[in-house]
C-alpha cells in the first residue's frame, strides 16, 4: 500500500481573467505514489502547484476530481483515519499567542486523542532544541523557533506519514542541519516523508526520488540519481568580462558576469570554450562541474513539452 | 480528554487566560447600566406590582451580558484563529464537524454562565432579588448562550475582517438585544411596537428569564420555551451545515 496515492488530481479555480465562466487549473490531473518509508521531493517553481496538492493532501483545500489516500484512506471520504496518519508542518509561520509551547504540543496532541504524550513531547522539545523554551508563549519566540515549533506540532501524533511543506524558508544554517538530522532519523525509523523546499541542494541530499511540477502538471518523475543522469552530466562555468552574443546566451545560463553552460561530454565543453573565444570575451576564470538538481530543474522547466523521466 | 474535549479546554483557557477583557469587563459594564437606569429610572418606572424597577432590570441586564459574551466568544476566537492563520492547526486534525460545534458553543456557553454570574453576584447587592422559578433562570441562560455561542460560530465562519464582525455585531446583536425588553417591558410599548417585539427572538429569552426570577412575565415561560428552542435548533443546523462543508475555511 502506498504511504501517499495521488490519482487524477485536478483543482480548477474560477479565473480572474479571461471571459466569465473560464477556469484556471492550478492542478491538471496529477498522479502518482509515494511509498512507505521513501524521503521524497516535490519541486516546481512558485505557482507550480505544489501548495495546492498539499492542501489537497491535508484536507485544507478539495480537489475538483480525484482522489487522494494516505496508507488507504481517502482523504476526504475517511478523513478522520488519514488527517491520524499525516503530520503537515504548514508553509506559513503561524501560532497561537494564548499558549506556551508545552501547553501548545499538549493541546495539539489532545485534538488527535493522544493521551499521556509527556515523554514523546519531551523528546520532541530536545531533538528541535526547544526545551529551554518549553514555558515560553508563542509571542517570544524567534522566526527561527516558531519554525521548530511547527515541526513539533505536525509530529505530536507521531504519523507515519510526514509533509514538510517549504521548512527550511528564511531559516538558519544551524537550524537546518538540527532539522535534516531529526526528520532523517525518523525516516530511517520508517516515516514517509513528503518535502517541498526552493534549496535543490537539499532535495539533492535527501530525497530518494523526486516529482517535477509545472504548471499543475507533473514533468518528471524519477529517482534522483536517475534525474542527475539523465541531465547534462556537466556544467562549464565561466567568469567572463563582456556580454555573449546572443546566439550562446541561449544555451546558458548567465548571472551577471558568471555563464554556465550544460554540456554532455568533453567535446560540448570545447566547442562553447571556442565559441566565447571567437566571440572576442576575455575568460577569467574556467570550472567545470557535475551538474546538480539545480540544472536538471532549469532544463526540465525550461522545455515547452516533456516526458523526461517519467518511469514508474 | 478525547479530542472535542480538548478543543473545549483549550477554548474555555483561551477566554479565561485574559478574563479581565472577557469576564471582568462586561460585569463592570453591566453594573454601570444598573447604577445609571436604576438611578434615573427608579421613580419613574413601575413594570409589575410587586417588582421595583431595579429589581426588574437585574436580571434583564444578566441575560443581556450572558447574551453577548456567548455571541462574543465564539466569533472573536474563529476570526482570531482565522486571521492569525492558526486555525489550520485546528484544520489538520481529525476532530469532525460536532466536535467543533460542541467545543466553540460549549466554551461559549462556559463564557456566558460565567460572566452572568459574574454580573448576578455583583448587582444582587443593589435589591432584593427572588427566585420563584429557578429552573426557568437555568434552563434559559443555557438555551439563550447555546443559541448566541451557534450564531457566533456563523458569524466568525462568516467574517473575513474584525469590522464585518463589528458590523454583525452592533447591528443585529446590539439592536435585538436592547430592543427585547431588558430595560422596559413591552406592555409599556404601543401595540405596534408590541407586535414588532413578539418577532424577536431575544425577548423570549429575556422574558423567559425574567419568568424564573418574579413569576411573572409579558408571555408565558413555555411559549418562550418553545420558540427559544426552535431557534437554537434552527441556529444550531445551519452552524454545523457550515461547518461539515467547510464554509470559508477549507477551499
Amino acid at each position: 500500500m502506498p504511504a501517499i496515492s495521488f490519482q487524477s488530481v485536478s483543482k480548477t479555480y474560477p479565473s480572474s481573467r479571461g471571459p466569465k465562466g473560464s477556469t484556471f487549473a492550478a492542478l491538471d490531473g496529477v498522479s502518482f505514489d509515494i511509498e512507505e518509508g521513501e524521503f521524497f521531493g516535490l519541486l516546481g517553481p512558485n505557482g507550480a502547484g505544489k501548495t495546492t496538492l498539499i492542501s489537497i493532501l491535508a484536507g485544507l483545500n478539495r480537489a475538483s476530481a480525484g482522489k487522494v489516500t494516505v496508507l488507504g484512506s481517502d482523504v476526504q471520504a475517511d478523513y478522520t483515519q488519514a488527517r491520524r496518519k499525516l503530520g503537515v508542518v504548514p508553509q506559513e509561520l503561524v501560532f497561537d499567542p494564548f499558549f506556551n509551547v508545552r501547553e501548545a504540543l499538549r493541546i495539539q496532541s489532545g485534538y488527535f486523542g493522544v493521551k499521556n504524550n509527556e515523554a514523546w513531547i519531551d523528546e520532541l522539545l530536545d531533538s528541535l532544541g526547544l526545551a529551554d523554551k518549553a514555558n515560553a508563549n508563542m509571542r517570544q519566540l524567534s522566526g527561527g523557533m516558531k519554525r521548530r515549533m511547527l515541526v513539533a506540532l505536525a509530529l505530536v501524533h507521531k504519523p507515519p506519514v510526514i509533509v514538510l511543506d517549504e521548512p527550511t524558508a528564511g531559516v538558519d544554517v544551524e537550524l537546518r542541519q538540527t532539522l535534516w538530522q531529526f526528520i532523517a532519523k525518523l525516516n530511517k525509523q520508517g516515516h514517509t516523508v513528503l518535502l517541498t523546499t526552493h534549496y535543490l541542494e537539499e532535495a539533492e541530499a535527501l530525497c530518494s526520488r523526486i516529482a517535477m511540477l509545472k504548471a499543475g502538471k507533473v514533468v518528471a518523475l524519477s529517482a534522483t540519481s536517475e534525474l542527475l543522469k539523465a541531465a547534462s552530466s556537466h556544467v562549464l562555468r565561466l567568469k567572463i568580462d563582456g556580454e555573449l552574443p546572443a546566439d550562446l546566451a541561449a544555451q546558458a545560463r548567465v548571472t551577471g558576469r558568471i555563464v554556465q553552460f550544460p554540456a554532455h561530454d568533453a567535446r560540448q565543453i570545447e566547442s562553447f570554450l571556442a565559441a566565447v573565444r571567437e566571440a572576442g570575451l576575455i575568460v577569467d576564470d574556467v570550472e567545470i562541474t557535475k551538474a546538480d538538481l539545480e540544472d536538471v530543474f532549469i532544463e526540465v522547466m525550461g522545455r515547452k513539452e516533456s516526458s523526461m523521466g517519467i518511469t514508474q | 480528554m478525547t479530542g472535542w474535549q480538548t478543543l473545549l479546554y483549550k477554548e474555555i483557557l483561551r477566554f479565561w487566560k485574559v478574563s479581565f477583557q472577557t469576564v471582568a469587563a462586561p460585569v463592570l459594564t453591566a453594573v454601570l447600566y444598573l447604577l445609571i437606569f436604576g438611578h434615573v429610572l427608579e421613580s419613574h418606572v413601575k413594570v409589575y406590582d410587586r417588582v421595583s424597577y431595579t429589581a426588574f432590570l437585574v436580571p434583564g441586564l444578566i441575560m443581556m451580558s450572558v447574551l453577548q459574551n456567548s455571541f462574543a466568544n465564539s466569533s472573536s476566537s474563529l476570526i482570531q484563529s482565522k486571521i492569525m492563520g492558526n486555525l489550520v492547526f485546528l484544520l489538520l486534525t481529525p476532530l469532525s464537524h460536532w466536535s467543533w460545534f460542541f467545543a466553540y458553543v460549549g466554551s461559549s456557553v462556559a463564557r456566558g454562565l460565567v460572566v452572568g454570574g459574574g454580573v448576578f453576584l455583583v448587582t444582587a447587592w443593589f435589591t432584593d432579588l427572588s427566585f420563584a422559578a429557578p429552573g426557568w433562570i437555568f434552563i434559559f441562560a443555557l438555551l439563550g448562550s447555546a443559541l448566541l455561542g451557534s450564531l457566533g460560530l456563523i458569524a466568525g465562519l462568516w467574517a473575513e475582517k474584525f469590522d464585518q464582525l463589528a458590523a454583525f455585531q452592533n447591528f443585529v446583536i446590539m439592536p435585538m438585544t436592547f430592543l427585547s425588553g431588558v430595560f422596559y417591558s413591552i406592555h409599556s410599548l404601543p401595540a405596534f411596537w408590541q407586535g414588532v417585539s413578539h418577532l424577536n427572538p431575544f425577548f423570549y429569552m429575556i422574558d423567559g428569564f425574567r419568568y424564573g426570577f418574579f413569576g411573572v412575565s409579558d408571555v408565558s415561560p413555555w411559549l418562550s420555551l418553545g420558540i427559544v428552542g426552535s431557534a437554537l435548533l434552527l441556529v444550531a443546523a445551519v452552524a454545523v451545515h457550515l461547518l461539515r462543508t467547510g464554509y470559508k475555511i477549507r477551499g
